[in-house]
């Protein structure tokens, strides 16, 4: 699947922004990702290109990267904070409950391709321990009922 | 300006500017170190040059610093011995251990690993680390180098050397924290052709030498010699390791003005033409194997009664060329080059003997402040000084790092701090390069209109220059920009040379470079000259090619000796296989085989570069001396022996009367002043140190009863090397040679590659004992003035014909190399190439079958479009077995053809 | 103008759960005053000398003195100068400048506006970590609404300064926080930190003089300029200037974020803010401003969280958001989890990093589950000593030690009896 032109006109505006083109690396990635959920080798290749680095830099940058995906990801990633103040909150509890229910290991995508499980770090939302992101939206003091609840409004 | 340090209670002077590791280890203290490289500089990666820093003489509790990232001060107090500095450098090997899979018994780094080395030398000796370890898949590279990246410690020097300092796109670190990998994003053959390099800059076995791995030695197994590398003109020093009469890898060998600490890719895995399994080891005769002396009898009938001419050969010793020249007496000597390359050589010498700017040594290039490139596909041509001119583009670099107070050694700061900023470089080449891309501007232009610009800048720069009249203002204005780069720069360097086959491309450069000397700036000239003893031979001096040809029609000639060299490389093969066809007797000697030795009445085995000695002659006019790592075996000896041999069957005339090298070095030398000073290239046989030879083989040399144990339980005794101060064997002075006599790299402590430090008189400064080799050119007092040659024709393109150039290919066009088995491999199939828009008028489209006509040759081979290309101009692959026998640069005819390639 | 705008100037016109101030409101409520007063009023050197006279000190963890900071821009020569924003906020335990970031933005634009004439960047950058994407809708939305009301762009209230201020959002990796890997991760690298010196002062973005400050930071500007230096300093209570943005997080009745004035007591913070611990829970001990600094204890609980007086207490302010450790947590167990974490995010580049942190979290993992050893904690120890300070390349395994070695002092009882019966005790 090769960049669609609204795509590369995207990345065209981002590199305008910096005074070189590499400078959107990390943006440009993350743009082709929200429309193919992860960046295959090929993307990748087309968005080196239009930033005038070599793949192989960018790649070095796209694997530096916990929230750039160079593998296939479920049609929603859900991300478990496992830092200290969940830690504390309980959040083992919530991973536990998520593989179990969704049978799946970290990393791993559910068989229906609806779910994404990773670990993340700390949100910056400690005073709602334990948290949980679901794509875009962050969920606080999360139970696995409350969570398996939310789950339902991602299909 | 020199400071004063006290390092543990001692004061020591060292230079201002330095770090301080740089001005330990130049002092001779063992401090381990990783990261650092001195031709990389410093990051403060690896952490392992702790020391020591206290505030004054009265501080006893200090602060560990990282010598690498810490310049040095007047009246600084260190320790390399404090306690805690140790204890950390313990654990920094402790930390790289706890995911090196201790495998060195398998390694092939095993014995030469700089991990090996820092890890004795911080004592670290016991493993507490009890989990498990990373592990990582590795990655196919291509036929050079292997991986093995479980071994890796992270200390980043491949890609800062592969992408940074060699410019390589496809190669970079990947992921992070402990599971950063070093390769390539997807499986593939390293394309930067430097590549090799990694198997040196890797301080353990992540890149190690391919080709070795397939006949492995360890390195206190091989033998060692220093050698000059025979696959351009540069003259790069390598080292040779051989065992059990097999050649098993070329090493780098270190020489501050030359090479440095790298080599490209066709210098070390070139050597493989040397062992191949088809090589000729007996004379031949007609093709039908000889004994030594039916071989010498039935020369001995030839001989006397022969009129022959003697063909010499700018890939062969001086030596050679010079037992050649007296076997059959000067008038009959000729270089076994076409006129028209002979003549652009001797213009070289002539220029660099004559004018004021002088040759560049590869150091010098490194340094220049702006370059012009005329007519030189350098990545291709002289690899080795593409890798120098890119480090010159980062001139700029280092004056804004130096204004902002970075040190230059300070490496990622000082990239961060330039960014893109490059010192001016131009390149005017026909084709596209591997080097545009640092390039200020490049053009596009066939041969006449880079000389034609060549003297436009020339021009811009001095009224006096020949003016080119006819220029268009575009032309002109383009000129006056380089022209003023230039003439800004405080040491501009000019790079020309035979590639193009243009002398006026070669003139120019001299005017130009000479116009700047005028306006008072220290202008180099760079000239690239193709093979390893061109410069030397053109010194030597004697007839051409067409001149022997023409001794042959007049009938004044029916003999040729024929020294390594085919001459369908250098002449049209219509005009070889009439001249050879005329011929009562064709003697060949030679190394390897090639199409004129086919067709040799007898073939004579001769000694390659790794099995004989003799003296070769760089393009900056340094004589160099190479030595062998093996003796001669079977049939084979050097070729001033054959020719020597041959001297005494030929009753008339004098027998030779040479007993060793040293005879016929210093014979040459007598005879020719302009060779005088190649007796000090190196040493002669007499040589000893505390009345010993200097040994070939490390003192651990193993398993020597073991090698023969198949035919003979008794170890032979060791050859004698009659010829050169080394022995084949490991009984010796221990003690270190001078520069052109080391045979390996090796000090107490430093079994690596790095124990090159030991060997230098500051780290990355001149070897102790000076520079090997000697100056053969030297410039005159009275510097030429007046300018050179005319401005040629413009190109003026021909309806129905274009004008065909020689393209290089680092791996292909080069006669030797590409018959190595590892290059041979990625050899790809030549073409010819052409401008898209004048193949889509001839209907011809990539990989389409195209006809060429030549001269009187015909080729037909696939075309591939080179967009860089102007109209009306197309170029071949030189010194491939289709485009041999074809003269370039020439105007051709090409038509589409049928059928598939 | 407000008691409440005036004693907790950054927070006041934040309303948790509702959307940020538009500009209108945020101009109604005196906002873009400051901005007004010293693009029109001061010189960017007056600008400095008032952040330096207020005695603003960086809320983004080291607590460096800002105007001090502009201090080492080089004179200008006409070329590129950056200031950039620090809103990567990864440290565990910190949540201060989200709050910030979504609550009011504009106010923070104010702050990038008025520090940018101060060290004459013509460009700005917000560098904000991928996961906060609600703060970057409203920021997107506050620099839209600013740049239609002509307060970014060019000759900003008519002083002949320009400025464009961009969104950069990151994709994780808590390195980018790092101010110079930050910078290089701007220039589309690996966010490998770099050497210092040269600072980004001298050579930062692109090569360019640049200035990185904390959003909390940048959040005080705005305020300090237009009630003055004087007004600042008297809002805390001790010798940093301004109010802070505290925090806490763990097993307290009431968790969050207040503002108030720099060198509360831990004690007012956990106790009244926060309400105390929750029912049958007692506090063993804190880490005061983040996971990467060292644990106190009970008998900290009167320290004043300012730079200098827990620096006393043998901590740092950090980022002052503190995470609290109970007495029905394993601080092993603790420790295992922040090591774990900073053994994740080490960029690689330095081996005490790249290789120590991964020994040391399975050290930990190993007590933890019951196989640890007793020399165990001498390789523990040796690893507080030998990722310390300056051994490292930047400061991210120094951070990860401050917990260590602090947790090695206070609970090495704890460890001992993980060690001797094999087992984690509150397992
Ligand atoms: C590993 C590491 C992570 C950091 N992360 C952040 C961060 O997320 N936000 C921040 O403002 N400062 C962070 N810092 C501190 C910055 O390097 C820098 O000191 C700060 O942005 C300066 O701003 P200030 O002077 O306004 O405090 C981090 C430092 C380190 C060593
Ligand atoms: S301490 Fe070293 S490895 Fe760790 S984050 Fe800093 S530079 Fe990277
Ligand atoms: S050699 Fe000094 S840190 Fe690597």
């Amino acid at each position: 699947m090769a960049l669609t032109d609204q795509q590369i006109a995207e990345i065209t505006r981002l590199t305008s922004h910096y005074r070189q083109k590499s400078g959107a690396a990390v943006e440009a990635l993350k743009m082709v990702q929200r429309t193919s959920r992860w960046v295959s080798d090929e993307d990748l290749g087309a968005v080196a290109s239009l930033l005038d680095m070599s793949p192989d830099s960018l790649d070095g940058v796209a694997t530096f990267h916990n929230l750039i995906y160079r593998q296939p990801v479920g049609r929603h990633v859900i991300l478990v904070c496992d830092s200290v103040s969940c830690w504390i909150m309980g959040c083992r509890l919530l991973g536990d409950h998520l593989r179990r229910q969704l049978e799946v290991q970290w990393g791993g995508t559910t068989a229906d391709d609806r779910f994404t499980l990773l670990p993340v770090v700390c949100l910056g939302a400690c005073d709602h321990a334990p948290t949980v992101m679901v794509d875009e939206d962050l969920h606080g003091e999360v139970t696995p009922a409350k969570l398996d609840q939310a789950l339902e409004g991602y299909r | 300006m020199a400071v004063t340090l006290t390092i543990d209670g001692r004061a020591f002077q060292v230079e201002a500017g330095d770090n301080l590791l740089h001005a330990c280890l130049s002092l001779g203290f063992n401090l381990p170190y990783f990261c650092w490289h001195p031709a990389l500089g410093s990051v403060g990666a690896c952490r392992q040059c702790a020391v020591k820093q206290f505030r004054d003489a009265g501080d006893h509790a200090g602060r560990l610093v990282m010598a690498c990232m810490t310049p040095v001060a007047d009246g600084m107090h260190l320790s390399i011995e404090d306690g805690e500095a140790k204890s950390f450098r313990a654990s920094v090997i402790e930390w790289l251990m706890t995911n090196h899979p201790h495998d060195c018994p398998v390694c092939p780094e095993g014995g030469e690993c700089h991990l090996q080395d820092m890890t004795v030398m911080t004592g670290h000796v016991r493993r507490r680390y009890r989990f498990h370890k990373r592990t990582f898949r590795n990655q196919y590279l291509g036929p050079f180098v292997a991986h093995e990246m479980n071994r890796c410690i992270a200390c980043y020097r491949c890609v800062r050397f592969y992408r940074d300092y060699a410019g390589g796109q496809d190669f970079d670190v990947f992921a992070s924290h402990r599971y950063v990998y070093f390769g390539r994003a997807e499986d593939g053959r390293l394309e930067n052709e430097f590549s090799g390099n990694l198997v040196e800059i890797c301080p353990t076995g992540v890149f190690t030498d391919k080709p070795l791995g397939r006949l492995y030695a360890r390195k206190w197994d091989m033998a060692g010699a220093p050698s000059v590398c025979v696959h351009c003109g540069l003259g790069c020093n390598v080292t040779v390791n051989a065992r059990a009469g097999h050649l098993r890898r070329l090493l780098n060998r270190y020489h501050h003005q030359i090479n440095g600490y790298f080599l490209c890719d066709r210098g070390r895995f070139g050597h493989g033409f040397a062992d191949l399994p088809e090589r000729i080891r007996q004379p031949l005769r007609q093709s039908h194997p000889l004994t030594r002396d039916a071989t010498l009898r039935h020369l001995a009938g030839i001989l006397p009664a022969a009129k022959p001419i003697g063909i010499g050969s700018p890939r062969a010793s001086l030596e050679a060329n010079f037992a050649l020249r007296q076997l059959v007496g000067p008038d009959r000597f000729h270089l076994g080059l076409a006129a028209e390359e002979q003549r652009l050589l001797s213009l070289i010498i002539d220029i660099l003997q004559k004018g004021p700017a002088p040759a560049a040594t590869l150091a010098d290039a490194e340094q220049a402040d702006a370059v012009l490139v005329l007519g030189e596909d350098l990545p291709n041509t002289a690899p080795r000084l593409a890798l120098a001119l890119r480090q010159a583009t980062r001139r700029q670099a280092f004056a804004i790092a130096g204004r902002l107070g970075i040190p230059s050694w300070l490496d990622n700061a000082v990239r961060d701090a330039a960014q893109q900023e490059k010192s001016p470089l131009f390149i005017a080449t026909l084709d596209a390069t591997r080097l545009d891309n640092l390039a200020t501007a490049v053009f596009r232009l066939p041969d006449m209109e880079v000389a034609r610009l060549g003297y436009a800048i020339a021009q811009a720069i001095d009224d006096d220059a020949p003016k080119v009249s006819d220029g268009s203002a575009e032309f002109l204005s383009q000129a006056q920009v380089v022209a003023q780069a230039l003439a800004e720069a405080q040491r501009p360097l000019i790079v020309a040379g035979t590639s193009s086959g243009s002398r006026a491309v070669i003139e120019a450069a001299a005017n130009l470079a000479w116009a700047l000397c005028r306006r008072g700036r220290a202008a180099q000239l760079s000239m690239v000259v193709p093979e390893c003893d061109s410069l030397g031979l053109a010194l030597m001096g004697g007839g051409n090619l067409a001149e022997a040809f023409a001794a042959v029609d007049a009938g004044a000639v029916d003999t040729f000796i024929v020294l390594e060299n085919d001459l369908y490389r250098r002449a049209e093969r219509s005009a070889v296989d009439a001249c050879l066809n005329r011929l009562r007797h064709l003697l060949v000697i030679d190394h390897s085989s090639h199409q004129t030795a086919a067709r040799a009445e007898i073939f004579l085995p001769a000694a390659d570069f790794a099995e004989s000695d003799g003296t070769l002659v760089n393009n900056e006019g340094r004589a160099q001396r190479f030595f062998s790592v093996r003796p001669p075996s079977g049939g084979i000896q050097e070729s001033w022996r054959w020719l020597r041999d041959m001297a005494a069957v030929r009753h008339e005339g004098e027998p030779l009367p040479w007993r060793q090298l040293d005879d016929v070095t210093a014979a040459c030398a007598k005879a020719l002043p302009g060779l005088s000073d190649i007796t000090n290239a190196a040493p002669g046989a007499g040589f000893r140190i505390a009345g010993a030879k200097i040994p070939r083989q490390p003192q651990r040399y193993s398993g020597r009863t073991a090698l023969h144990a198949d035919r003979t339980m008794h170890e032979p005794k060791p050859a004698e090397d009659p010829d050169t101060p080394l022995a084949y064997s490991m009984e010796g002075a221990a003690t270190k040679p001078p520069p052109s006599l080391i045979p390996f790299v090796w000090a107490p402590a430093w079994n690596s590659v790095q124990a090159i430090n030991k060997f230098q008189q500051e780290v990355g400064g001149p070897l102790r004992g000076g520079p090997a080799g000697s100056l053969l050119i030297h410039r005159s007092r009275q510097a030429r003035r007046t300018y050179l040659g005319e401005v040629p024709r413009p190109f003026a393109p021909r309806r129905g014909r274009w004008w065909i150039e020689p393209l290089y290919a680092i791996f292909g066009s080069e006669e030797l190399s590409r018959m190595s088995a590892p290059i041979a491999e990625i050899l790809t199939s030549p073409t010819v190439a052409l401008p898209p828009a004048d193949a889509a008028r001839l209907g011809i489209t990539e990989g389409a079958l195209v006809e060429l006509r030549l001269g009187g040759e015909i080729r037909r081979m696939p075309a591939t479009l080179h967009p860089a290309l102007p109209p009306g101009t197309g170029g071949l692959l030189a010194g491939t077995p289709e485009s041999i026998g074809l003269i370039l640069p020439g105007w051709g005819e090409i038509k589409a053809c049928e059928g598939t390639p | 103008m407000t008691d409440d705008a005036m004693s907790r100037p950054l927070t006041a016109a934040i309303r948790p759960g509702a959307p940020p101030p538009g500009i209108a409101d945020y101009r109604r409520s005196g906002g873009y005053l400051g901005a007004a007063k010293a693009l029109r009023e001061m010189t960017p050197d007056k600008v400095r000398e008032e952040v330096t006279a207020a005695a603003l000190r960086g809320r983004g963890g080291a607590g460096f003195s800002t105007g001090r900071k502009w201090g080492f821009l080089p004179k200008p020569d006409g070329g590129d100068r950056y200031l950039v924003v620090n809103g990567d906020e990864m440290e565990p335990g910190t949540f201060k400048d989200r709050l910030l970031l979504e609550g009011n933005p504009h106010q923070l634009i104010e702050g990038v506006i008025i520090s940018a004439f101060a060290v004459r960047a013509s460009h700005a950058i917000i560098f904000l970590r991928g996961e906060y994407v609600l703060a970057a809708q409203r920021l997107e939305v506050a620099l839209e609404e600013a740049a239609a009301a002509g307060l970014v762009g060019q000759g900003l209230f008519g002083s002949g300064f320009d400025l464009d201020i961009q969104l950069h959002s990151s994709a994780g990796r808590y390195i980018c926080g790092e101010e110079t890997a930050l910078l290089t991760s701007l220039e589309g690298r690996r966010a490998i930190p770099r050497a210092k010196p040269p600072f980004p002062q001298t050579s930062g973005l692109w090569g360019c003089p640049t200035v990185v400050n904390n959003v909390e930071t940048l959040c005080n500007v705005p305020h300090i300029i237009r009630h003055g230096a004087a007004w600042f300093r008297a809002l805390s209570r001790g010798e940093d200037g301004g109010t802070k943005i505290y925090g806490a997080s763990g097993r307290v009745r009431r968790p969050g974020a207040w503002e108030l004035p720099m060198g509360t007591t831990v004690r007012e913070i956990i106790e009244e803010h926060a309400g105390g611990m929750q029912d049958g829970y007692r506090l063993r001990g804190f880490l005061p401003g983040g996971a990467s600094t060292e644990f106190l204890t009970a008998e900290h609980l009167d320290v004043a969280m300012d730079f200098a007086s827990v620096e006393k207490a043998g901590s740092r302010l950090g980022t002052g958001t503190m995470v609290i450790l109970d007495d029905r947590t394993c601080p092993v167990g603790m420790l295992q989890n922040l090591e774990h974490f900073f053994a994740q995010e080490s960029c690689g580049w330095c081996t005490p990093c790249r290789d120590g942190l991964p020994w040391t979290e399975r050290i930990l993992e190993a007590i933890e589950d019951g196989r640890g050893r007793p020399e165990d904690l001498d390789l523990l120890a040796m690893h507080v000593d030998h990722l310390g300070m300056g051994k490292t390349f930047c400061a991210l395994a120094p951070g990860a030690m401050e917990p260590l070695a602090s947790g090695l002092k206070y609970f090495r009882a704890d460890f001992e009896r993980h060690i001797a019966e094999g087992r984690c005790p509150w397992r």
